[in-house]
């Protein structure tokens, strides 16, 4: 079925007006469907949130097409980054869903069951020799997976070129988080860890500072491989992530380390079990005047900048250890339905 | 925006944090590590000791301390005094010569370097011609003579250390003199010792090494006497008349010789090999002192026979038919006589002997009777026994005070009453502001009580718990009962004692409760002891019991230690501290934390399986909890068994071995050599270096889990009454604190005092916290309403604390080695946190909290957390607000056991360990600082005596 309406490109309004309007269209009031867009690659990308939804809107060229699926019988497969070779693909694939292709193609999940695992960061404000990375340890089973070591690194200064030391990565373990991200490699210089620099410090500090934060660990690196440098402002495929066509409200380096010192303050809750009662989360105090809600602002732009997403087999978001944990994160859905609100996919 | 604000933006609390805190190291206490060198000055009545690391330390009376560091950091050779001066020189290993004076500055003496000088002899010439080997300053003050390896005399003018070129007594010179065909050159080679002739200062003794001895008259700079010993000469000794001297050899042997003016080539008048028939070490020192009576004392050093005591390290003592050989349980470095030092004096009449061993001071007492030895008030062997643990009680009651030192005192019977001898200088600083105890722990099961409140570590008291059990150490063996026909008639002295008869005896866990007495010690081999302080000795059955803190887990074997076996039926204790419980953790692994609560008669103990509570007045296990982790296979096994402890019998002949083997040579061997081990150990530097490039060192970047090893591992017990379930009631509680990061509070229910020994305290688990970051918990504190730390047990009882504020709310405090962080209570919601690790990448290492007070008005303190952290930092974080006040270095960091050792105290001092046996105090108070702050005056000099003439006429010569 086809239909053709339209819309007010200025005031878009919200993904939720919009899909009621769709369902209305459709007259099929109570059937949950996926909404998909092609962009102007030809890719089939999802609408699921406002964000996609403003941003398939803006690109409209003027045409916006949208599909429909219904969700039980939806092929997620439809969705994904691949290239144009594929577009011509994408509409028999939609109607005759059941046109198996001969060669099967990488299953792509839909959003709601990504987690991010890692992300680029900061591209805005960091020099193009940097790179900061994000890696997110919380609910998953997977190590960090990687070891530092001392080394030495050639730097400009006044006096010419001298030889510093520096921490540098010496090995990423096959399967590890860091690993699996792509983002790290052997012998990237780490030059900060959440925000704070690492020179002058020895190789154990620097240790215990990113176990430390191994919950929310933020590295910044100079990688050993130059070529595959973030070029802001233009596409770059594949897993190493890529800058958002920065819509978002810049931050300034000023807030930028305020938040970082600020830290997550949701990522890391500790557990209270009362009388051999039912673990729970350990609420936050009223806050106080200085309190941290400013902050928590912030730490949401932030997370809208994530990107790099992998998918995982995981439905839950709750993997660390212990049957503890797993419990009150249950109890707490509020709380992790924060954290994912903030993210915008842009795939 | 308040949080925008860096610390330290606030000008008023700036100057408040001036006021409050600043950082020193005040004092080092204990016996120096690896002294190299003794002098002593009879006119200042100081003794300076030389160390390996270049250091210099000059003791008094009491309090009268002084340190000095010599730039170079080379060991001291030998320290010599400038006599009737405040002015020493010290002779380094690389053969400089350092002048130092006592100076007095804004009302305190100071030690200061003056002068340095290397002797340089003429181009070309070889090391070895200006080597110094022999130290004589000149009783003119102006003149130093300076023996060398090669043979040559030279003359170094004070304090300018101009060499006087036309003085060298060079040994051609002296070989003229001697016109004997058997002495060639070679028996003038290197200078074995300098010795100024008692009462003719233009006389000196010249010993050579190779045994040729020259009176040498230095106004006419010719040989007056010489005299020609067949052994290798190691020392010399005048008599006070002047008429004989002593020459001690390496054979063992000891001669006397006259010295009178009409043989000039005198034959000596006694040779005597004390030790011998057969081969005997050396002598390397020897004194002779004359008495009332007649009879002298002949007090030496070495001279055993080589075969069954060559490894002894002895030094005898003969007076007529008493003679006692001490010996010392390590090497003596040097040793000196205090005797009457009056030069109108006609004896020398000694009055004490003080040895500095290796690892003590021992001083004997030669006045009375059987030579007892003198307690020393400082320069304690901390040692004795390794320090296993410290703990630091301040402010303690007088009452106390005066029961432990007199429990102290009997056991110091055996020690002379003599005041003690080296009584120079005077001490000026202020009385110390309260009493304060060190408790150290040490690894044969003792606790040594230190008086620590001023400059003088001093030990009042030893308690030792290897009474309550059964171990393999003989009770009987006493070294010092010896047969009376025994010989040589060897005498131990001393404390140093090293070697532990089990390990398991080792103290671990220290908690005094300075207001009741009681005393819970816990040790190596899961034993916890609660004792209380009895004046009278008793004896009694010790109660037993047995804590299970695997309580229901099947199947785990522990592959550690065994449990120390205890006596049976009842024990006889000294008076003192007596335990009357013994309550044994199974299994027996080391206990790591421990609690005790006077008021309420509860010790709480943790292992790396568990906790427990145990109440000590019913003698009755309250409840055990076990922590450990199912998986955790590291903490269930325990620590590897090591070889099962020696029998003490080898262990001694071990440790003779290894005694024999450092070597005690004072002289260095050959230069060429030692050149070529230095280029040998830097190839090996680089060649490892390179290695270390090759194959870096690598961490792992992991996230902790619960699984990890020792997660159980109990890191902190606190008692606290505070609001656990619910706002209005308050009760008992006992919180844990593990390495996995997990928090335990039990609701504590303990009977009133009428009913306390009819009804059982209960116990309820009420919360537990975890720590999301699994960081161990090294601290757990409560803050009352007015978020001051509640008090300890019985202080409000006692009114030395306002009572806890029951009112608002209270606030928990859990320290983790990497975040602080304060929740409320009863309802746990986090308030506030600091990450420091992850701002700073250092771990907490110790956490206290200390009360700081102005230094500008008395009426303003405030309690603050003062931290150690593992880079050595010290940092102070306020409270509640937990915000970093100021840092100091203090520690290195690569100083792992400095850093492990340190403790703090409760109004912002602490203490470290430098050595195995010092320490070093710190304070971060400006208002309480304990240093040494002294005077050494010039003493008055009787005048018309030869010391005072003689400048004169040494000037006068000069002119002539």
């Amino acid at each position: 079925e086809f239909r053709r309406f339209s819309l007010e490109r200025s005031k878009p309004g919200k993904f939720e007006e919009f899909y009621g309007l769709l369902q209305h269209v459709h007259k099929i009031p109570n059937v949950d469907v996926l909404v998909g867009y092609t962009d102007v690659h030809g890719d089939l990308l999802p609408i699921n949130n406002d964000d996609n939804y403003h941003k398939a809107v803006s690109t409209a060229n003027p045409l916006l097409r949208i599909f429909i699926q219904r969700k039980e019988d939806a092929d997620y497969s439809a969705f994904g980054t691949d290239t144009m070779t594929r577009k011509k693909n994408v509409l028999s694939n939609v109607l005759r869903p059941d046109n198996h292709k001969k060669k099967p193609h990488i299953v792509i999940s839909m959003p709601q069951d990504f987690r991010p695992v890692s992300s680029i960061i900061d591209v805005d404000i960091l020099p193009e020799t940097h790179r900061r990375v994000r890696l997110y340890k919380y609910g998953t089973d997977k190590p960090l997976g990687f070891y530092i070591r001392d080394g030495s690194s050639v730097r400009v200064t006044p006096h010419g070129l001298e030889k510093v030391p520096g921490i540098f990565i010496s090995r990423l373990v096959p399967g590890g988080l860091a690993q699996s991200t792509g983002l790290l490699a052997v012998n990237d210089e780490v030059l900060e860890v959440n925000g704070i620099e690492v020179s002058g410090k020895s190789l154990d500090q620097v240790t215990d500072m990113m176990i430390a934060n191994s919950r929310n660990l933020i590295i910044t690196v100079r990688p050993a491989n130059q070529r595959n440098n973030v070029v802001r402002n233009s596409r770059t495929s594949g897993s190493s992530g890529q800058s958002t066509e920065s819509s978002l409200p810049s931050s300034t380096p000023n807030i930028l380390a305020n938040f970082l010192q600020g830290e997550e303050e949701s990522d890391e809750e500790d557990i209270i079990i009362e009388d051999s009662g039912e673990p729970q989360q350990i609420p936050k105090a009223a806050p106080t005047s200085d309190s941290l809600e400013s902050l928590t602002q912030i730490e949401l732009l932030h997370d809208s900048t994530q990107n790099g997403f992998l998918p995982s087999s995981e439905m839950n978001l709750n993997h660390s250890a212990g049957s503890v944990s797993m419990e009150y994160e249950v109890q707490e859905p509020d709380h992790k339905s924060l954290e994912e609100d903030g993210t915008i996919i842009t795939l | 925006m308040r949080r925008f604000l860096r610390p330290g933006h606030d000008p008023v609390r700036e100057r408040l944090k001036r006021d409050l805190f600043q950082f020193n190291k005040t004092v080092e206490h204990g016996f120096p590590h690896q002294p190299s060198a003794l002098g002593y000055s009879p006119f200042l009545r100081l003794m300076a000791i030389g160390m390996r690391s270049g250091a210099i330390k000059l003791y008094g009376a009491p309090g009268v301390e002084f340190v000095g560091l010599h730039e170079e950091n080379n060991t001291v050779m030998q320290i010599h005094f400038i006599p009737d001066q405040c002015q020493l020189v010290t002779l380094l290993d690389d053969n400089s010569l350092h002048l130092w004076s006592l100076k007095q500055h804004s009302g305190a003496s100071e030690l200061q370097e003056e002068h340095r000088f290397t002797l340089k002899g003429p181009p070309g010439s070889p090391p070895s011609a200006t080597q110094i080997t022999a130290v004589l300053p000149h009783s003119s003050r102006e003149v130093l003579y300076l023996g060398t390896e090669s043979g040559s005399i030279f003359v170094v003018e004070l304090p300018s250390f101009r060499v006087l070129e036309d003085r060298t007594i060079t040994s051609e010179a002296v070989l003229q003199r001697v016109s004997e065909d058997h002495c060639n050159r070679r028996s003038c080679e290197l200078v074995e010792a300098l010795r100024e002739h008692p009462k003719n200062p233009d006389q000196i003794l010249i010993g050579y090494s190779r045994g040729l001895i020259v009176l040498w008259d230095l106004q006419n700079n010719k040989a007056t006497h010489h005299f020609l010993g067949s052994q290798q000469l190691e020392n010399l000794y005048w008599q006070r008349d002047g008429s004989k001297f002593i020459s001690c050899h390496y054979d063992g042997s000891y001669t006397q010789w006259p010295v009178s003016s009409d043989n000039r080539q005198p034959q000596p008048l006694e040779n005597l090999v004390p030790y011998g028939p057969f081969p005997c070490k050396a002598i390397s020192k020897i004194y002779w002192q004359t008495t009332k009576n007649g009879v002298p004392y002949i007090i030496f050093q070495g001279g055993m026979p080589r075969a069954s005591y060559g490894d002894r390290h002895s030094i005898s003592v003969v007076h007529g038919s008493q003679q006692t050989a001490f010996d010392f349980t390590s090497r003596v470095i040097d040793f000196f006589i205090i005797f009457s030092s009056e030069p109108t004096a006609e004896f020398d009449d000694p009055s004490a002997m003080v040895v500095l061993a290796e690892e003590e001071l021992v001083v004997i007492d030669l006045k009375t009777a059987g030579w007892p030895a003198v307690h020393p008030p400082y320069l304690a062997s901390l040692h004795c026994s390794a320090i296993t643990c410290s703990h630091h009680v301040s402010n303690i009651p007088l009452k106390l005070w005066e029961r432990i030192i007199s429990a102290g005192s009997k056991q110091n019977i055996h020690y002379s009453n003599m005041p003690w001898p080296i009584d120079g200088g005077t001490n000026i600083a202020p009385d110390p502001p309260q009493r304060d105890l060190l408790l150290t722990g040490h690894e044969d099961g003792t606790v040594r009580f230190w008086d620590a409140s001023g400059v003088c570590l001093h030990l009042l008291y030893k308690l030792s718990t290897v009474r309550v059990f059964l171990t393999d150490a003989d009770p009987n063996d006493n070294m010092n009962t010896l047969g009376e026909d025994e010989w040589p008639p060897l005498r131990k002295v001393g404390t140093f004692d090293p070697y532990s008869d089990d390990p398991r005896l080792g103290i671990q866990k220290i908690y005094l409760c300075k207001y009741s007495g009681y005393l819970a010690v816990a040790g190596t081999a899961g034993q916890v002891l609660v004792m209380e302080l009895n004046d009278e000795d008793a004896e009694h059955v010790v109660d037993h019991a047995e804590a299970d803190l695997l309580q229901d887990q099947e199947g785990y074997r522990w592959k550690g230690h065994e449990k120390l076996k205890t006596r049976d039926g009842p024990v006889r204790f000294e008076a003192g501290f007596q335990p009357f419980v013994l309550v044994q953790c199974q299994p027996p692994a080391v206990v790591t934390s421990l609690a005790l609560h006077s008021e309420w008669k509860l010790v709480a103990f943790g292992t790396s399986h568990g906790f427990g509570l145990f109440d000590h007045q019913q003698k009755r296990l309250v409840f055990v909890k076990c922590t450990l982790h199912p998986s955790d296979q590291l903490a269930l096994e325990g620590p590897l068994s090591r070889v099962k402890s020696l029998k003490k019998s080898l262990r001694q002949s071990f440790r003779r071995i290894r005694r024999s083997r450092v070597s005690s040579r004072k002289r260095r061997g050959g230069s060429g050599n030692a050149s070529e081990v230095q280029e040998a150990n830097a190839k090996f530097d680089q060649d490892t270096l390179q290695e270390m490039e090759l194959a870096p060192v690598q961490r792992k970047i992991e996230a902790r889990s619960a699984e990890d090893s020792f997660t159980g591992f109990v890191r902190t017990l606190y008692f606290a009454d505070t609001f656990l379930r619910d706002s209005s009631r308050h009760c008992p509680s006992l919180w844990a604190g593990t390495n996995g990061g997990t928090v335990y509070a039990f609701c504590l229910r303990v009977p009133p005092a009428e009913r306390r020994m009819d009804e059982p305290v209960r116990a309820e688990q009420a919360k537990e916290i975890q720590l999301m970051h699994r960081a161990p918990v090294v601290g757990i504190l409560v803050l009352d309403g007015r978020s001051t730390p509640l008090p300890e047990p019985l202080e409000v009882a006692h009114d030395l604390s306002k009572s806890p504020d029951m009112q608002g709310s209270h606030q928990l405090l859990v320290v983790s080695e990497e975040q602080f962080k304060v929740f409320t209570l009863p309802k746990v919601s986090s308030k506030l946190k600091l990450k420091l690790t992850a701002l700073e990448g250092c771990r907490v290492r110790k956490v206290t909290v200390a009360n700081f007070g102005s230094c500008k008005t008395d009426d303003y303190s405030e309690n603050d957390l003062a931290v150690l952290t593992n880079l050595g930092d010290i940092q102070i974080i306020s409270l509640p607000f937990l915000k970093l006040q100021i840092r100091y270095p203090c520690i290195r960091k690569e100083d792992v056991s400095g850093i492990a050792s340190c403790v703090f105290t409760k109004y912002g001092q602490g203490f470290y360990l430098i050595s195995p046996s010092e320490f070093e105090r710190f304070s971060l108070s400006t208002k309480w600082l304990v240093g040494p702050r002294c005077v050494v005056d010039m003493p008055e000099v009787t005048s018309n005596n030869h010391v005072h003439s003689k400048p004169s006429m040494e000037n006068a010569a000069r002119k002539s």
